[in-house]
């Protein structure tokens, strides 16, 4: 395989696809419509891409107490609203999520 | 507001040491990320300098991840490069979005900040631009941010790379959970808001429905399908009825 071929590929549809709307669009006077719609991107793509994780096992839908990731990201979001401290949220959600993984492998 | 806008402006630096302070969380969650990516891309076929010029050039976590499995598997150069625009594809919205914040910047910053354009950094500058101060220096907090985010990739993909060398099917251990960790702890100071209540439902529902789709298409699908949600929320409760401020 040609690497540089390839990182030099993935690095130029990763700028393009960043780059160019960041200059342009920041040239143009938006409609408020389109700057009101905005808010939403940060919390909806962050849910799109936590909560496949959290149900499905290999593409299979698995909602059960076997499951380690949905019980510890439904407790790490629980910690979240409690604490509102990301750090804590980060190790003890971690700390649950793999302690769950070695009961589970008992 | 305008009461708290006599306060004096931060100075660069002080925007930039917040940016980079705001970010630090957010380290912590990519480090295994970048480990097991570092281990899993050399046991893949990659080349050690190969694994490291993807994280410093490509330098999108997922995509990479998904190419070193591709390269696993023995996929060609062309499919690699289509599956990472678009497992990217989202990073377009992080740029619709930023970019009414950025419209007095130089193309000088405008280059750097689009490169450096992650999740990570993308959702702690967005909230820095959203508050109400009329900082002139906002792009440094996003430039400290992006800057250390960076070099934590970079550096936790070398320790991954020597590590490598030596542990065995490293995707097992479980640790790239810390990445959905961190997202659950970006995610759930966001929700404050009946019509993001309603996006993020909406978005949730959709990522289920579609996530057979692949090249995670589907998560594409239901960003758009939560923010037109969020939109139309908007629509039936007024602004001045929702509880949007930053307290």
């Amino acid at each position: 395989m040609n690497e540089f071929l390839l990182i030099f590929g993935m690095a130029l549809v990763t700028f393009i696809i960043r780059y160019p709307v960041l200059a342009f669009l920041s040239k143009m006077n938006l409609p408020e419509k389109y700057l009101s719609g905005l808010k939403f991107v940060p919390p909806t793509v962050l849910t799109a891409i936590i909560i496949p994780q959290l149900l499905f096992d290999k593409d299979k839908l698995d909602i059960s107490f076997q499951n380690p990731q949905l019980i510890a990201g439904v407790l790490a979001a629980l910690i979240a609203w409690k604490s509102k401290n990301l750090l804590l949220t980060i190790v003890l959600g971690m700390g649950i999520y793999l302690g769950l993984r070695w009961i589970l492998a008992i | 507001m305008s009461e708290k806008n006599t306060k004096q402006p931060l100075t660069r630096w002080v925007e930039f040491f917040n940016g980079a302070k705001a970010i630090f969380p957010l380290e912590v969650g990519a480090i295994p990320f970048g480990i097991i990516f570092g281990a899993l891309a050399v046991t893949s076929g990659l080349s050690p300098a190969g694994t490291m010029s993807m994280s410093l050039f490509v330098f999108a976590g997922a995509s990479q991840f998904i190419a070193a499995g591709l390269i696993a598997s023995g996929t060609g150069i062309f499919l690699i490069i289509a599956t990472t625009f678009i497992v990217n594809l989202r990073h377009v919205l992080y740029s619709a979005t930023l970019a009414p914040y950025v419209k007095n910047l130089p193309q000088k910053w405008l280059i750097p900040l689009g490169f450096w354009l992650t999740d990570e950094a993308f959702v702690v500058t967005i909230q820095r631009y959203q508050e109400k101060d009329t900082s002139p220096h906002k792009h440094w907090f996003f430039f400290g941010a992006a800057i250390f985010m960076y070099i934590n990739w970079a550096a936790f993909t070398f320790v991954g790379i020597k590590a490598g060398q030596s542990i065995k099917d490293p995707a097992s251990w479980g640790l790239d959970f810390a990445m959905i960790v961190t997202f659950i702890g970006m995610l759930i100071p966001m929700i404050k808001s009946k019509s993001i209540i309603l996006a993020v439902v909406s978005a949730a529902v959709s990522s289920v429905l579609f996530n057979n789709l692949p090249y995670q298409m589907g998560l594409f699908l239901a960003a758009i399908i939560g923010i037109t949600a969020g939109v139309i929320g908007q629509s039936i409760w007024p602004s001045a009825q929702e509880d949007e401020t930053n307290e």
